[in-house]
């Protein structure tokens, strides 16, 4: 009996810590975001082009056809009621508010979340990490820094380009398939979607950019302190596996509170 | 003389091991102090204390005459600006080249342009004999060329302490000679304090100023080459037997 209270409570202990020091973890990369020395422009964009640019092949892919099974459900539930010429409002607000930032999220999670925390993992083990401190270098500097920016900035702009490709895809399947009146496709989402629309979109892929970012640096950066053992390959494996379904199941729950916040 | 590097009573433990049970230690200016023992049991984790790397659960280690334990982050990186590592597998950063593996401590931490960090690299790499290798990765290097690399990027800034964990763990005799010739010419040139953890004797008692024997957690002693040899302590007396005495029993009884 003593051992499960014993067990139980190692393993409280143990989510206290992390807790802890993903915490200070954040704190310490946004002040070395804020402070001098500041990190070469060139560190960023060379993530910006890793996380975001290398994205927007898959981001354009899901966008499309989410934006097309969206044109199709809408147009088969909406022609029940006789209101098809809502179909484009429907599509995009459904895109704009929820489905563009949350699913980009998950996308960029899978993609660039997942590659963020191996390569950092990857830096741990091999002591990588411990020359840039030995250097007197800073590593949430040198490689946080530019990544959390990176997300940052290629989050709402890859939300953007998802929006758009969705927005295109509902109009192929509604319009362009099925028929669906072109000028009313565009005209109901003129009158519909309204700034507060496209800013609560935008304030959730900045969070969700910082949360991705976050979580997957940390997991990689504290892989040696993992408590099923972080070490060799078999340990970074196991802690990308967690920082994808930690960011998946984190940008789920904040989307709620988010929602619930600028409603 | 004051020493440079001074481990007080350090004691550290992991889970109920207690790995190091009070390390005392004095490394001096301008010396090269070998800590040998037997593998697994703790002389890597000196270093660490010495790097900053792991705190100590007590006792002190002072650098410079200051307390790591205890300084700021900001006084930590000062004091870091005048290490030099060589990890025991490198630890370079494998995807850039050797030439930015070597040219990355200058340039984040200095003012130099392009052009004097490309004289600067170039002049490390020569005097590690591996000029040439510059657009190569670590990936397409061999062991002995990766450690040269490492320790040209240790001494890329001109520091006063330069740290070997096991600089030729995993190489042949020829490439382990090489590295000690490297290592050295490096020292004469750059005259730097070197400490150097290492489990190769007694080739290593040839570089060492001082050697320090770490048993069961504690220093047993630290002493010259010569006297570590004639010690009549009797752990450094079996230690000296085992590495440096005779393979076959036989030979042993037969005298």
């Amino acid at each position: 009996m003593m051992t499960f209270f014993e067990h139980l409570g190692s393993l409280a202990l143990y989510y206290i810590n992390q807790i802890g020091r993903m915490g200070i973890f954040l704190v310490m990369v946004c002040m070395s975001i804020v402070k001098p020395p500041y990190y070469r422009i060139s560190y960023v964009t060379k993530q910006i082009y890793l996380i975001g640019a290398l994205s927007i092949f898959v981001i354009v892919f899901t966008g499309l056809f989410t934006g097309m099974v969206l044109g199709l459900q809408g147009y088969n539930t909406l022609s029940k009621f006789g209101s098809v010429g809502f179909l484009g409002s429907a599509v995009a607000l459904s895109l704009i508010r929820e489905l563009g930032p949350v699913l980009t999220a998950l996308m960029v999670t899978g993609r660039a979340g997942s590659a963020i925390c191996a390569e950092i993992g990857i830096m741990r083990n091999s002591e990588q990490i411990d020359a840039l401190e030995c250097m007197a270098i800073d590593p949430h500097n040198f490689i946080m820094a530019p990544k959390f920016i990176a997300a940052i900035v290629s989050m709402p702009l890859l939300t953007a380009v998802f929006n758009v490709v969705g927005i295109f895809g509902g109009y192929l399947v509604g319009v362009v398939l099925l028929g669906a009146n072109k000028g009313a496709y565009f005209q109901s989402m003129y009158q519909n979607v309204e700034y507060s629309d496209i800013s609560m979109g935008f304030m959730k892929s900045l969070c969700f950019g910082l949360l991705v970012v976050w979580i997957c640096s940390a997991k990689g950066y504290f892989v040696h302190l993992e408590r099923q053992g972080g070490f060799g390959a078999e340990g970074v494996s196991r802690a990308t596996t967690s920082a994808v379904v930690l960011s998946s199941v984190a940008v789920l729950l904040f989307d709620y509170f988010i929602t619930s916040l600028l409603i | 003389m004051e020493p440079l590097i001074q481990l007080i009573d350090v004691r550290k433990k992991f889970g109920g091991q207690e790995v190091l049970k009070g390390i005392n230690l004095s490394i001096y200016e301008g010396k090269t102090t070998v800590i040998v023992g037997e593998s697994g049991k703790g002389k890597s984790l000196i270093l660490k204390h010495i790097l900053g790397l792991i705190k100590p659960d007590t006792g002190k280690v002072l650098v410079f005459g200051k307390d790591m334990n205890i300084m700021s982050a900001k006084e930590l990186k000062k004091i870091r600006s005048h290490f030099g590592v060589l990890f025991q597998n490198a630890a370079l950063f494998d995807s850039m080249t050797v030439f930015d593996n070597v040219a990355l401590p200058l340039r984040e931490r200095t003012d130099f342009t392009e052009k004097e960090i490309e004289k600067i690299v170039n002049e490390k790499l020569a005097l590690m004999d591996i000029e040439g290798s510059n657009k190569k990765y670590p990936a397409q290097l061999s062991g002995g060329m990766r450690k040269r690399v490492g320790l040209a990027r240790a001494l890329v800034l001109n520091p006063k302490i330069v740290f070997f964990d096991e600089p030729t763990t995993g190489l042949d005799v020829a490439k382990s000679n090489e590295i000690y010739r490297v290592f050295y010419r490096t020292q004469t040139k750059l005259s730097y304090t070197a400490v150097i953890v290492s489990h190769d004797v007694p080739k290593i008692f040839k570089l060492a100023d001082f050697v320090a024997l770490l048993h069961e957690g504690i220093i047993q002693d630290c002493l010259s080459p010569e006297d570590f040899q004639t010690s009549e302590n009797p752990v450094i007396r079996e230690f000296v037997d085992k590495t440096m005495g005779l393979i076959y029993e036989s030979e042993q009884v037969e005298g």
